[in-house]
């Protein structure tokens, strides 16, 4: 899957970016409006829209006696890619739901809700690289603009290593090309890592280096979710 | 049971005496399975896995033309736990899969440049882990299972479009051995090696791969979170228990 390309010349990015600078944030709430809560995310253009419902009555209750139930989708629509996907749960896409409920759910006093569930779906509109990145800041903002009693917001960011330098927020280029990228997410308050993925080959220096470029941006992306959700109360 | 279990580790101990960074008793068995190209069996303490590999011919993806394929896919069959289901591969047995895939590959584990046959015709490596009994830690003991079955895999020789499967021209072509070791968290203690019973009170499971010139080759969390000033220390204990685990191979 390697392509003989040139990621990096005179240390910028293919899409002139900086090594250690994200693409343009943007953040819409309240983009769906059946749902409790919704938001879209978009790191340059990756684009993922999630929506909450919930919490709603559990049925069968038995199920969840002491907490409620998060469930979570993640999906691609069929158009998102260069060649179609077809649509439906694929081996990578159902791997994916279950790494971002478990990294959107330390966020949500779940215990408040027994015999409830709380059901995220996320839809990546155009996809570009880091699509559960941005997957997990989408539905931690939606979470939050449902109203869901929360402990913090989680902050997801990727980074990784290309020609031998260590990046932030890798595109799909990029990513298709790393030697390795790395998938973060915090609950910043009690810095908890919630989310921790990797692929590709790195040393032990490597990584602590990453693991703190990814924490750093984090709480850039904070104070952008902090900065959107303020906004739409003042409105 | 769980209770007790907690109690025990709180205060160092744990249900079968063993130390927190113990393995149980590991039994790796290359070539078990006659009809297999590659086979192993794994036992780690109660936990058995098969893993068996299949060559196929096949047509190369579009992006790595000059590449061979390599699939891992993992089943949880209902005969090996009761709390395994029927029905296709479960999200967990899907996230099995997948990170070994990734660990093998990440770590340049087989050479696929070498398994190409001619233009558009490539060798596939289907590597099926099959659980046998689930008594914890799958997740290290595929990682082994899988490795061991690749490294006496054989290549059948091919006449025309045909494969003759007991006629073999060569090993496959493996150069790294990369081995998972998971790391998990109860309460604020670290242990390696869970059994069913202790793997249902786990707080998350941390697991890296190590491939042999001790670089990381893959990392997955799972479960609930884990303290950012803890990672490293997780990541020193499977580097260190990574060596152990592959003399085992």
């Amino acid at each position: 899957m390697k392509k003989e390309v040139k990621l990096i010349e005179n240390g910028k990015r293919v899409d002139g970016r900086k090594l250690e600078e994200m693409r343009p944030i943007s953040i819409e709430l309240n983009v769906v409006e059946r749902a409790d809560g919704s938001a879209k995310f978009s790191f340059g253009d990756t684009v993922a829209v999630a929506s909450v419902y919930g919490p709603k009555a559990l049925f069968p209750k038995h199920l969840q006696e002491r907490k409620c139930l998060v469930r979570c989708k993640y999906s691609m629509a069929p158009f998102s890619v260069s060649e179609r996907k077809s649509p439906g749960p694929d081996r990578r896409s159902i791997e994916l739901s279950k790494i971002i409920r478990q990294a959107i759910e330390p966020s949500i006093f779940t215990e408040e809700f027994p015999r409830a569930s709380i059901d995220v779906f996320i839809e990546i509109l155009n996809a570009d690289g880091s699509t559960r990145i941005a997957s997990t800041n989408a539905a931690s903002l939606a979470l939050a603009t449902a109203g869901i009693p929360m402990r913090d917001l989680i902050c997801a960011v990727s980074v990784g290593k290309i020609e031998n330098k260590l990046v932030v927020d890798l595109n799909g280029i990029e990513d298709n090309n790393s030697d390795c990228d790395l998938s973060f997410a915090i609950l910043p308050s009690k810095n908890e890592v919630t989310l921790l993925q990797m692929d590709g080959l790195l040393t032990k220096e490597e990584f602590i280096k990453l693991l703190n470029m990814a924490k750093e941006n984090c709480m850039k992306i904070y104070e952008l979710q902090k900065k959107s959700l303020k906004e739409m109360y003042e409105k | 049971m769980e209770e007790y279990i907690l109690r025990l580790i709180d205060e160092g101990r744990r249900v079968d005496n063993r130390d927190f960074l113990e393995y149980r008793k590991i039994e790796v068995v290359p070539n078990v399975i006659k009809r297999a190209e590659g086979s192993a069996s794994v036992k780690i303490g109660n936990t058995h896995l098969i893993a068996g590999v299949k060559m196929e011919i096949g047509k190369p993806f579009p992006d790595s033309p000059e590449e061979g394929i390599l699939v891992v896919n993992a089943e949880f069959p209902p005969l090996a736990s009761p709390e395994f289901e029927l029905g296709p591969p479960g999200e967990d047995a899907i996230e099995l899969a997948r990170v070994v895939d990734r660990a093998i590959r990440s770590a340049e584990t087989i050479e696929l440049k070498k398994l190409k046959i001619e233009e558009e015709k490539v060798w596939c490596v289907f590597v099926d882990i099959h659980v046998i009994n689930d008594d914890g830690n799958l997740l290290d003991a595929a990682s082994l299972a899988a490795i061991s079955a690749l490294l006496n895999t054989q290549i059948p020789k091919i006449e025309g479009e045909k494969i003759i499967r007991e006629e073999f021209t060569g090993k496959l072509p493996v150069v790294n051995k990369p081995v998972i070791v998971s790391v998990c968290r109860v309460g604020n203690k670290l242990i390696l090696d869970p059994n069913a019973e202790e793997e249902k009170i786990l707080d998350s499971k941390l697991s890296f791969g190590i491939d042999e010139n001790g670089k990381i080759c893959a990392i997955q969390k799972q479960g609930k979170p884990i303290k950012f000033d803890n990672i490293e220390k997780m990541l020193d204990i499977a580097i260190e228990k990574s060596k152990e685990l592959r003399k085992c191979l």
